[in-house]
């Protein structure tokens, strides 16, 4: 166990060097930072000066060392937006995106996994084909016009929630709304599939035939085996909750990374846009590590 | 053929999945929501394609005398302009007919070139093992570690923004999914006794793949690439809500939404629209997509 996770800890470092060699290049290809630095009159010597002290004539390769070198010393430059240290920027807006993403993730869960086992055994009639309908009607809907309808509807028709900012608990609302209806769609059809091809099972069946008790057979046979498939699917949404928590937070104004790294790209703040992919792309990777570890714990089949 | 012949089977096989092309039709007809998914695929097409004829303005047209009209159906509306206009006046039903075009021509094109890169990346990573399969799968962890729109995002920085750009930066993003699939697909393949069997009679590696593996990855990859269009249609419009994608004055259905967002308060119709058409499309797409997986699958012969 202990062995699997450092092996697996281990692979995440080519990865993540992977991805700072992606950032970097397109980061070093965005343009002269002189340009964004300097103010528009310098001349062509000052620009030169201020390449020469910023290490950009060196050659390429010089130059990504130099990047990871300070990048693993937690140095991702400094953000010229804000005149601090990048990933201080960054890691501040962490624990507003984690709470969004958190809580999201959880409502998700919790509406789709009883809806999914709802839908699977009431296979075919209208409540299923209304429960599978609407799953396939909220992953057609892009998540940031969900956000705009829900803005409209609650903060401009009705006026019940405020639709922008972070603070109280009613602020979580619409975000964490607009993030649940994306994700809890695609997972409900994945939870009624895992249900289905455990509920054909020969043990369900011996269950059955032992008059073992129908919820007991759903809960103690059925789910606990569909859960493996569950918390795959759940992990996998990570990243595409991430993602779409990127737009999400755009639309709500909410202070988290998704805001910072919309507005960093469009000011060209590539310090803290190459912070912000990293740190993602960090968080990202421990989810689907941790997801592995839960599996150990639900299916006593699984041993690394 | 008569290097199947050993193995009458896997012959057998593929004899099925050639036939069930021409038994499409008929199945498309057996079920309801493939059938709604055809229709609406169709009628995008249709759209698309005669736009210039059905449209009943010109899109581009700013009429400052009907700026901000509501639908037809609301007061101060008017036949002329069907579902409203926009607040330079623009007629909103005419720039949807236009917009479809932008998203099928990417959700399209992406698709074809990150099925291409993909199926390259996933056959030799299949195929031949080794170093090679390391490299390429450690480069798909990377992918699948940085949320789709952020490395969308990213890379938009340093392009100019545009169709050809979008197809190619969706297409860059995505590939890795093709690649994963077409490899573990190919993996199955490689030891089946017709590969084997070529191998053994000195068929060379580029034509076993070309001729033996390839065909048999064409299913699963199909039902793939039709659920993928769905999902470049909606990164498509996310990126260009964000302003990274299409710019105004073209068309497109993220545009208007972004355009449309800030109005809300008072015109809620110019966010509205460009959404349900982006639902609708997607929707139908993935009907289409679901069905054809349900059909294509050989796990479900009883559907046939």
């Amino acid at each position: 166990m202990l062995k699997y996770m450092l092996r697996r800890i281990l692979q995440m470092i080519p990865v993540l060097l992977i991805i700072t060699v992606i950032t970097f290049l397109f980061v070093n290809a965005s343009g002269d930072p002189t340009s964004l630095l300097l103010p528009p009159e310098a001349t062509a010597e000052d620009r030169e000066i201020m390449r020469e002290a910023l290490g950009l004539n060196e050659p390429l390769h010089v130059q990504y060392g130099i990047f990871i070198t300070n990048v693993l010393h937690g140095d991702f430059g400094r953000s010229f937006r804000y005149g601090v240290p990048a990933l201080g920027v960054v890691l501040e807006k962490i624990p507003a995106s984690i709470q969004l993403a958190g809580v999201s993730l959880l409502c998700s869960v919790l509406l789709a996994i009883p809806l999914g086992i709802l839908s699977a055994h009431t296979k075919d009639s209208p409540l299923d084909l209304i429960v599978s309908g609407f799953s396939s009607l909220g992953r057609s809907m892009p998540s940031f016009w969900v956000g705009i309808m829900l803005i409209l509807l609650f903060g401009v028709t009705w006026r019940v929630l405020p639709v922008s900012g972070r603070g109280t608990w009613q602020h979580l609302v619409l975000p964490c709304a607009t993030l649940t209806i994306n994700t809890a769609t695609q997972i409900v059809p994945l939870v009624r599939s895992g249900m289905l091809e455990i509920m054909q099972q020969d043990y369900i069946r011996t269950a059955r035939s032992k008059g073992i008790s129908n919820a007991k057979v759903t809960f103690k046979h059925t789910f606990k085996n569909a859960l493996v498939p569950v918390v795959t699917i759940t992990a996998l949404q990570i990243p595409n909750l991430v993602g779409g928590a990127l737009i999400t937070e755009t639309v709500f104004a909410w202070p988290g990374l998704g805001q910072l790294v919309v507005q960093s790209i469009g000011a060209h703040d590539m310090s803290v846009v190459q912070a912000c992919v990293v740190i993602i792309s960090l968080i990202t990777m421990a989810s689907n590590l941790l997801a592995d570890l839960v599996y150990c714990l639900i299916d006593p089949r699984i041993r690394y | 053929m008569e290097k199947k012949n050993g193995k009458p089977s896997e012959a057998g096989k593929v004899a099925r999945e050639r036939s069930i092309v021409f038994d499409l039709p008929r199945l498309l007809l057996k079920s309801p929501s493939g059938m709604v998914g055809f229709l609406i695929l169709l009628t995008v097409i249709f759209v698309s394609i005669f736009a210039e004829v059905l449209m009943p303005c010109t899109p581009e047209e700013i009429d400052l005398f009907n700026m901000a009209q509501p639908p037809v159906w609301e007061e101060g509306g008017s036949m002329e302009h069907i579902l409203g206009t926009d607040i330079l006046g623009r007629d909103i039903f005419s720039r949807i007919l236009i917009g479809s075009r932008v998203s099928l021509l990417v959700g399209v094109f992406s698709v074809m070139v990150a099925g291409f890169i993909g199926t390259v990346m996933g056959v030799l990573s299949g195929y031949f093992g080794g170093w090679i399969d390391s490299v390429i799968m450690r480069i798909t962890d990377a992918f699948h570690a940085i949320p789709l729109t952020l490395l969308a995002m990213v890379i938009l920085t340093i392009m100019r923004p545009g169709v050809l750009t979008l197809v190619f930066v969706i297409g860059v993003t995505t590939w890795p999914f093709y690649a994963r699939m077409v490899r573990s697909e190919v993996l199955g393949l490689k030891n089946k006794e017709y590969v084997k069997a070529a191998r053994t009679i000195g068929t060379s590696g580029p034509k076993i793949m070309l001729k033996h593996i390839l065909p048999n990855v064409l299913p699963t990859f199909i039902v793939t690439s039709t659920l993928s269009v769905a999902s470049s249609i909606l990164i498509e419009a996310s990126l260009s809500f964000l302003g990274l994608g299409i710019q105004p004055p073209r068309v497109s259905w993220g545009v208007m939404l972004s355009d449309g967002r800030n109005y809300l308060a008072t015109n809620w119709w110019m966010a509205t629209f460009p959404g349900i058409a982006i639902s609708v499309t997607v929707l139908g797409i993935m009907l289409l997509g679901n069905w054809l997986r349900d059909v294509l699958d050989p796990k479900n012969q009883g559907l046939r």
